[in-house]
């Protein structure tokens, strides 16, 4: 595909029409969810991030440079690919994926950060720092501080350290400092308080890279316009695929950046059911989960209303899952708008059938996905079933399972 | 006049600082907390705040986490909070609650006010809750008879400040530096101007909190500001202390030495 061919990006695919209702309102919610609950201190900080955005939104220059970055770093578009195979498991339904697992780095993220990181160059600072979970949000920003030339901490708890100790390796290899975060959990929570903690001091050189949909004000938005042009892109190739709109969209959801980035093009069309699958972890009557949504309740956490994982005073409870991108007690506070509202259903896929998906799209489609997207797979394969054979189920393959290499030979005993 | 009015105009009429002392409920023991403080208050600490623990405390440094992780470890619930303060406030001592926003919004703002009011805490410092969100707490605060502190930091606006300054009652928390808490070799250079821009918004005291441990620090902070606050050097000293005797001692120590920062 030649880099000219296909649209280039315009600010209505950046930021949508901004007919839905579904942009944050001045104080940044999404209803009575997101907001900023955030130290006094790094209030400008977020101002300054804000007023950028909303310049650099409409800016001719930038769309360019985002775009060009995209297509000739990123990769994009990516394809879909219809899995007939994979979809005989599921009823007959058609089952379509889209392919952000061939992205650079591997996974959708590397949408944001190229975005962020171009701003952070508008914003006049030098360094960014990131939380991680699987690391591949950690591997992206340091993908494009390397690009770009800008200092990088990668924030990452211990524990996903030695989960993920290959994207451990890679961030080095790009020239990251990765700290290793033993407070709390040691997971994507207390990686997300360190990298707080650390803006908050080194704020006047340095840019938060946040990595979700979730967080205060703005970076909900930030995060899901930069991730918006999978969706996008998307919705324009399944109506040249298939002649319609799909009956579905199934995309998995921790923080919720890659189910909004594919969710967010389709929110208008009411026909076009939204389903944001959750990690169930060992069963919610385990205790052991990422239920957020599912199974959690409102409250605040790293700097924004949503729903959460807590306990009747308001302590985080320690979420689990098989994978580390989805072990999250909070979620975008967009997700708890769209749950309330009904407009999106969220539900739960515990790690047994998130492996089995896993293991099925290898065997069916020589696709190896992420363990993430294997949990949105498993939601279309029993989607598929509910809808029957006429259905057209999109699916969101939002990284490539090569980091969970190790949890696969474990779990599987390769 | 409300009791934090009284210990700054006491302070204020003895030509000195109030000196402001943090504990997190629960550390190093749920008594063990009551006696530090009563120790800090009879060494010369005339506010205390109770620091309310939460798992995911974003703006606080090693020393105060350490802390609150093993008050959450002893199991530490919003009722010994409350049982803290009202042990503390029996002393005499003004006494506050610092938390997190979301511990309060889980137990039911009107709650927690009313609960804090009658175990005698005189208000609460709020680090994480900014004007445009604190709508609900003002009025339950206000209902409840109790002070909101809120805080200002090098970095905000006049703009912020003022918008800060406005729903404080009690005192305005300025932030001395930008960063997290614990002590540090020297106080913020920022502190006196924001202590100074502050003061051009309200007519509250200001006092000055994050990176202070020492008497030399305490006397320099209490030139320009109404009040000292003191935390991370206080849990310091209970964690490095080989048992309970000890830490106590430490403490009333490092009180005594703060109070005389205060008056020099």
């Amino acid at each position: 595909m030649s880099l000219t061919e296909g649209p280039i990006l315009t600010a209505a695919d950046l930021a949508g029409n901004g007919v839905y209702g579904d942009d944050p309102d001045g104080n940044g919610k999404f209803g009575v969810f997101g907001g900023r609950f955030v130290p006094e201190a790094l209030i400008p900080a977020l101002d300054e991030v804000a007023a950028e955005y909303e310049k650099a939104k409409t800016d001719e220059e930038f769309l360019r440079e985002f775009d060009h970055l995209l297509r000739t770093y990123a990769g994009r578009p990516t394809t879909l690919t219809e899995v007939p195979r994979f979809a005989a498991h599921a009823g007959g339904a058609r089952i379509v994926l889209k392919r952000e697992d061939l992205t650079h780095t591997g996974a959708h993220k590397i949408n944001n950060v190229l975005g962020q990181a171009l701003l952070t160059r508008r914003l006049g600072k030098t360094r960014v720092i990131a939380e991680t979970g699987a690391g591949q949000h950690g591997v992206a920003t340091a993908t494009a501080a390397a690009l770009l030339g800008l200092e990088c901490v990668i924030y990452m708890g211990a524990v996903d350290c030695e989960r993920q100790a290959l994207n451990v390796a890679r961030m080095k290899l790009l020239g990251a400092t990765v700290v290793p975060v033993t407070n709390g959990s040691q997971t994507l929570k207390d990686a997300i308080n360190e990298a707080f903690r650390d803006w908050v001091t080194n704020v006047d050189r340095t840019h938060y890279l946040f990595g979700t949909v979730a967080g205060p004000h703005p970076f909900p938005e930030i995060v899901r316009d930069f991730a918006r042009i999978i969706g996008v892109e998307a919705r324009r190739q399944i109506l040249e695929l298939t002649g319609r709109l799909p009956d579905a969209v199934c995309a998995a959801v921790g923080g919720g950046s890659n189910a909004i980035g594919i969710f967010h093009a389709f929110i208008g069309d009411e026909g076009v059911r939204l389903y944001g699958y959750e990690a169930a972890g060992r069963g919610l009557e385990s205790g052991e989960h990422a239920l957020t949504l599912t199974a959690g309740s409102v409250g605040v956490l790293h700097g924004s209303r949503t729903y959460v994982l807590q306990d009747e005073e308001g302590q985080t409870i320690e979420s689990h899952s098989i994978s580390a991108g989805l072990d999250y007690p909070g979620v975008g506070p967009e997700h708890a708008w769209l749950k309330d509202s009904g407009r999106a259903v969220y539900e739960g896929i515990t790690d047994a059938e998130a492996m089995e998906a896993f293991a099925l799209l290898a065997r069916t489609e020589g696709i190896i996905p992420a363990i993430e997207s294997s949990h949105a797979l498993a939601g279309a394969l029993k989607l598929g079933r509910e809808l029957g054979p006429e259905a057209t189920i999109l699916v969101n393959l939002s990284g490539r399972g090569d980091k969970d290499m190790g949890t696969a030979m474990k779990y599987f005993d390769l | 006049m409300t009791t934090l009015q009284t210990v700054f105009a006491k302070a204020r009429a003895e030509n000195r600082a109030a000196l402001v002392g943090y504990l997190p409920a629960g550390f190093p023991t749920k008594d063990g907390a009551v006696a530090a403080a009563t120790a800090m208050v009879e060494a010369g600490c005339d506010v205390i705040e109770i620091g309310l623990p939460y798992s995911d405390p974003l703006m606080d440094g090693p020393t105060i986490q350490d802390a609150v992780h093993r008050s959450l470890t002893n199991g530490t619930r919003i009722g010994d909070v409350m049982r803290t303060v009202e042990g503390v406030a029996k002393t005499g001592a003004a006494t506050l609650v610092m938390t997190y926003w979301n511990p309060i919004d889980r137990y039911g703002p009107a709650r927690f006010a009313r609960d804090l009011a009658n175990a005698g805490g005189v208000g609460t410092i709020t680090p994480d809750l900014t004007p445009e969100e604190s709508g609900v707490w003002l009025q339950e605060s206000k209902d409840a008879g109790i002070d909101t502190v809120f805080l200002v930091a090098p970095s905000s606006t006049e703009d912020r400040i003022g918008k800060v300054a406005k729903i404080c009652t009690g005192f305005v928390y300025a932030a001395s530096l930008m960063g997290v808490t614990g002590a540090r070799e020297s106080v913020g250079s920022a502190a006196e101007g924001l202590v100074a821009r502050t003061r051009r918004h309200t007519s509250l005291p200001v006092c000055v909190g994050l990176g202070v441990g020492t008497g030399a620090q305490a006397a320099e902070v209490a030139a320009y500001a109404d009040g000292v606050i003191v935390g991370s050097a206080f849990i310091r000293r209970l964690l490095d202390a080989p048992d309970e005797a000890a830490g106590l001692a430490s403490v009333r120590e490092l009180a005594a030495e703060l109070a005389a920062g205060v008056r020099r």
